[in-house]
């Protein structure tokens, strides 16, 4: 039989606030545990929230930029459970009426696009974290993570396969960090996704039991969870059997999900509204601000490039997956042109962007600023230096040796475009080779890269290429 | 000088009389003397005490003392107070030193009073006689065998003994009301949201309020002065302009009218109650004012709509109690769940834990439509009773309780009829509204009979007027128990 993958997913997006959503206490990653929690945070006895406006707005902008609904009034609610991480005993979230309903987001999948319906995004504030090593047994909790700002994404179960899940949980992850409303750092636990899972038979449209696997905190794992756990509810039913709703976790290292808990298991979190936090009311006038402050999104930019700068889509999707690669590369057109945007677009995605990935460096920490990229392609257009030149020049400005024309200067790497000066090289390297010469001539074009060969070599690769080939040819010819 | 008005004892600090550390000492060494018999207070800390006061001092010899500078007041229990135990009444916070100020209490520490120790309270401020506090029954100073009533009781026998000059309650049902009432002192539950909860520990939030305890209405609206304010800590808090409470004492009440509600003189109410509650009326039209009568037809829901939405927020409020940061551990426990539940099973009395299971019931899926929705919406019909009323009327009057303070254990094991005790008062925080009781004379047992006095919205000087212009023309808020 065929079957259909059904997969909603849950993403939890840390908002970039400097303090907490319901304190005054820092947000700030890495500190030494239990340092950034204010009483609010430990719950002391008589503490009360207070809401953090700057988690508002940047939920409000998140509703904008997927075309939802913002709720002018929504309401916090507690979720009532025991946990030694949860302070108070319940983690204030949004339950009936959340912040953001509605919306879409089109992702890209291969050559197909496709749009994700959004549920609904709402504010929480996290736990903390429990330490289960170094204690002796014991368990250490640091409260420094509690109270610190969520927007929960919930889609609809409209993803059909790993794919779809990993480029939608791509797309939300780039859109958070275009808005500015989240860093998107997955290994700090900015970024996180829940996944929903479940198989019908290709062609129906009940949907099967579904699982939830938790805290997917990196691409991959969310691609190897979707793919184990499918292959495992295919296999159990195909089997006769039938899948139990619950909730699973994902052991990266055996790269396997397992149960954590039945739905037997499962809390009632009692949910009820809060009654220290006032419904929370939103005005035209803050939506009408943080449109104001709106930046152009992904599809947008992705059209304009295309547009602007006769990019094909493939090019124009590498250049907008994030908001600092598109401002990298338009700040090197700004300075090359429109015209060379697509030589720019080029050494963007090919060679900076493989430098990157082999040092294992973000766009922001690129040794080559946009700048020096610029002055490379510019030396390019105008003949200086070959492509291939330009290689070189690259390597030696990612190691810090100036700009380009700092290292053309100083390795002599000056493109020969005087014709007279070729053409003695050629004249010399002809009468040094006659076999060469007289095999070519009696039938045997193959030769012609030999010749090519010898003079890059005499010139040390700066002959201008073009001249070179139409220089050649006409001595060879004779 | 124990039965001196907060005025007066300004007065005297203010001209050198007497010092605040004197003061202090004064009733340092009542507390002393009749708080083993009384058992108001909780924790008391002369060291601590006299040092704000010697602080105080500085002040007034500074002459930039105001009008509770030097003053001792005794706070709930309930209050954090940097420094300080504070336990709530529960074995659950026996051992906790709160590390910072309520807003209440940094109030009261910006206006020069002094601490004068952490009053005793029913647990979690879950009770209407105090006697459901880890540390004892507190005995009513009239009667010694009658319950102070609570949860503000600690308070309530303590003003009425004068063990302080004043107090602080917190009222979620009427534990300012009740017990003010019951010890033949006054007391005033402002509108919610004047006075900040920040630092108040949570009973039930959305009912929960802080408020004054002291011999007078003038004393109170002293009190209320530094107490209220906007509070960006506490969301529920209302950023209004400031005011002064004592400004209108002194308006004739000429013209006033008072509703009285029909269903708070209906069956149940004690005859001896009724015929105070009556002489107090003809008091007030002799004052000038006139009567009318209304109706709050929905006043009999308000006890299950209380116990409904009470319990459901503490069930809550309560989950922090944990044995994990603070307070409490079990001694001995397997593992997590293990400690969870003997923590919560040794460090709750009966009271809060019959709550938190009713809460929690509530709250639960399946019952949540049937008892939490239900109780909200009944509690808006509740608020639109006196919404009506008040089309009617400028204040509402009635008594406060519907029988004089009962006696020790008699109620104790019967939780319902302990809940009805509280029948006139809940309503009024359901609402949301200010109300206030004043001593207006004895029961045939002798024991205080308490009037009370509900406003509109943020009537609170227009409330302390009514409340004063009786004081000025009656004795009852100043007669004191004997022995004392």
């Amino acid at each position: 039989m065929e079957w259909e993958v059904v997969i909603g997913l849950e993403v939890h997006a840390q908002l970039s606030t400097q303090s907490k959503i319901f304190s005054g206490a820092a947000t700030a990653y890495g500190a030494a545990p239990n340092t950034q929690a204010c009483a609010v945070d430990l719950a002391l006895p008589g503490v009360l929230p207070v809401m953090n406006k700057g988690a508002t707005e940047r939920a409000i902008k998140f509703g904008l930029a997927v075309g939802a609904k913002i709720n002018r009034t929504s309401v916090f609610a507690r979720k009532n459970y025991f946990y030694p991480d949860l302070p108070k005993g319940y983690q204030i979230s949004q339950f009936e009426l959340p912040v953001v309903e509605g919306g879409s987001i089109a992702i890209q999948v291969g050559d197909v696009e496709k749009t994700i319906r959004i549920t609904r995004a709402h504010l929480e504030e996290d736990a903390g974290k429990s330490l289960h090593e170094d204690f002796h047994g014991m368990t250490g909790i640091d409260l420094n993570r509690a109270s610190t700002p969520l927007l929960e994404i919930v889609s609809e179960p409209d993803l059909r396969g790993s794919a779809e899940a990993v480029a939608y949980a791509k797309t939300l992850h780039s859109l958070v960090q275009y808005l500015d409303i989240c860093d998107g750092n997955m290994q700090e636990g900015s970024f996180r996704c829940d996944a929903n899972v479940s198989v019908r038979p290709m062609g129906t449209d009940k949907l099967g039991t579904r699982c939830e696997i938790k805290n997917l905190n990196s691409f991959r794992f969310l691609e190897r969870a979707v793919e184990y756990e499918v292959a495992r509810q295919i296999e159990i039913i195909e089997a006769g059997g039938k899948i139990a709703q619950e909730t699973r976790l994902y052991d990266s290292d055996k790269d396997e999900t397992r149960s954590m808990r039945s739905k037997e298991e499962a809390f009632d979190y009692r949910y009820f509204p809060d009654p220290d936090l006032l419904p929370m009311k939103i005005s035209e006038a803050m939506i009408d601000e943080i449109k104001k402050t709106l930046p152009e999104l992904p599809q947008a930019k992705h059209a304009r490039f295309m547009r602007e700068f006769g990019l094909s889509s493939y090019d124009a999707s590498v250049l907008t997956a994030s908001k600092s690669i598109a401002a990298y590369f338009e700040q090197v057109v700004s300075q090359v042109g429109a015209a060379q945007a697509k030589a720019a677009a080029n050494w963007v995605m090919g060679d900076l962007a493989g430098a990157l990935k082999r040092d294992s460096l973000e766009i922001a920490h690129s040794p080559v600023s946009s700048e020096r990229l610029a002055s490379l392609v510019k030396r390019i257009v105008d003949n200086t230096i070959s492509s291939k030149i330009a290689k070189e020049i690259f390597e030696a400005m990612w190691q810090g040796e100036g700009d380009a024309d700092a290292i053309i200067a100083a390795k002599g790497l000056k493109q020969i475009t005087d014709s007279g000066a070729i053409e003695k090289i050629i004249d010399d390297i002809i009468a040094a080779n006659p076999d060469q010469l007289a095999q070519y001539r009696s039938g045997k074009d193959k030769l012609f890269s030999f010749f090519i060969g010898q003079a890059m070599k005499a010139t040390q690769g700066k002959a201008n290429p073009q001249q070179l080939n139409d220089l050649l040819k006409k001595k060879l010819a004779g | 000088m124990i039965n001196f008005s907060l005025k007066q004892l300004a007065a005297q600090l203010a001209a050198k009389k007497i010092s605040s550390r004197e003061l202090t000492q004064s009733y340092l060494s009542r507390i002393e003397q009749l708080n083993p018999d009384l058992n108001a207070f909780i924790t008391v800390d002369a060291e601590k005490s006299l040092m704000q006061a010697d602080a105080a001092d500085k002040l007034l010899a500074a002459g930039q003392g105001g009008a509770l500078t030097g003053i001792p007041v005794a706070q709930k229990d309930i209050f954090c107070a940097q420094g300080w135990r504070t336990t709530c009444g529960s074995k659950m916070l026996g051992n906790f030193i709160a590390p910072y100020d309520a807003s209440v209490i940094e109030r009261f520490n910006a206006a020069g009073a002094v601490n004068l120790g952490k009053t005793n309270m029913d647990e979690f401020a879950m009770g209407s006689s105090n006697e459901t506090s880890y540390f004892g029954q507190v005995k009513n100073p009239w009667d010694k065998l009658a319950v102070p009533g609570g949860s503000s009781g600690g308070s309530a026998a303590a003003v009425a003994a004068r063990l302080c000059p004043a107090a602080t309650g917190t009222d979620t049902g009427g534990s300012i009301r009740q017990p003010a009432a019951l010890t033949g002192i006054t007391g005033i539950k402002p509108t919610y949201g004047v006075v900040s909860r920040y630092g108040m520990i949570a009973f039930a939030s959305s009912l929960d309020q802080g408020g004054p305890m002291a011999k007078s209405a003038e004393d109170c609206a002293l009190l209320l002065n530094t107490m209220a304010g906007f509070d960006s800590r506490d969301s529920t808090s209302l950023d209004r302009p400031v005011e002064d409470y004592a400004r209108d004492l002194a308006q004739p009440l000429a013209g006033l009218k008072i509703g009285l509600p029909k269903e708070y003189f209906a069956e149940g109410l004690a005859s001896d109650v009724a015929q105070t509650i009556e002489a107090a009326i003809a008091e007030y039209k002799k004052l000038g004012a006139q009567v009318v009568e209304i109706s709050l037809p929905n006043t009999q829901l308000s006890i299950p709509v209380y116990y409904v939405l009470a319990p459901a927020e503490a069930s809550s409020n309560l989950a922090r109690y944990d044995g994990v940061r603070y307070g409490y551990r079990a001694p001995e426990y397997k593992d997590l769940t293990d400690m969870y539940k003997k923590t919560r099973a040794q460090g709750f009395g009966a009271e809060v834990k019959r709550r938190i299971l009713i809460g929690t019931y509530v709250l639960s899926a399946g019952y949540y439509d049937a008892y939490y929705l239900k109780a909200q919406k009944l509690r808006r019909l509740i608020a639109q009773d006196f919404t009506d009323a008040f089309k009617l009327c400028d204040v509402i009057m009635g008594p406060t309780t519907p029988t004089t303070a009962f006696n020790l254990g008699e109620k104790s094991d019967d939780p319902v009829s302990m809940y009805l005790s509280d029948i006139y008062t809940i309503a009024v925080n359901l609402a949301g509204l200010p109300g206030m009781s004043i001593p207006v004379g004895f029961g045939a047992n002798k024991r205080p009979v308490g009037l009370q006095i509900i406003g509109n919205y943020f009537a609170e000087a227009k409330m302390l007027n009514v409340a004063h212009q009786y004081q000025q023309a009656t004795d009852w808020h100043q007669r004191m128990p004997e022995g004392i």
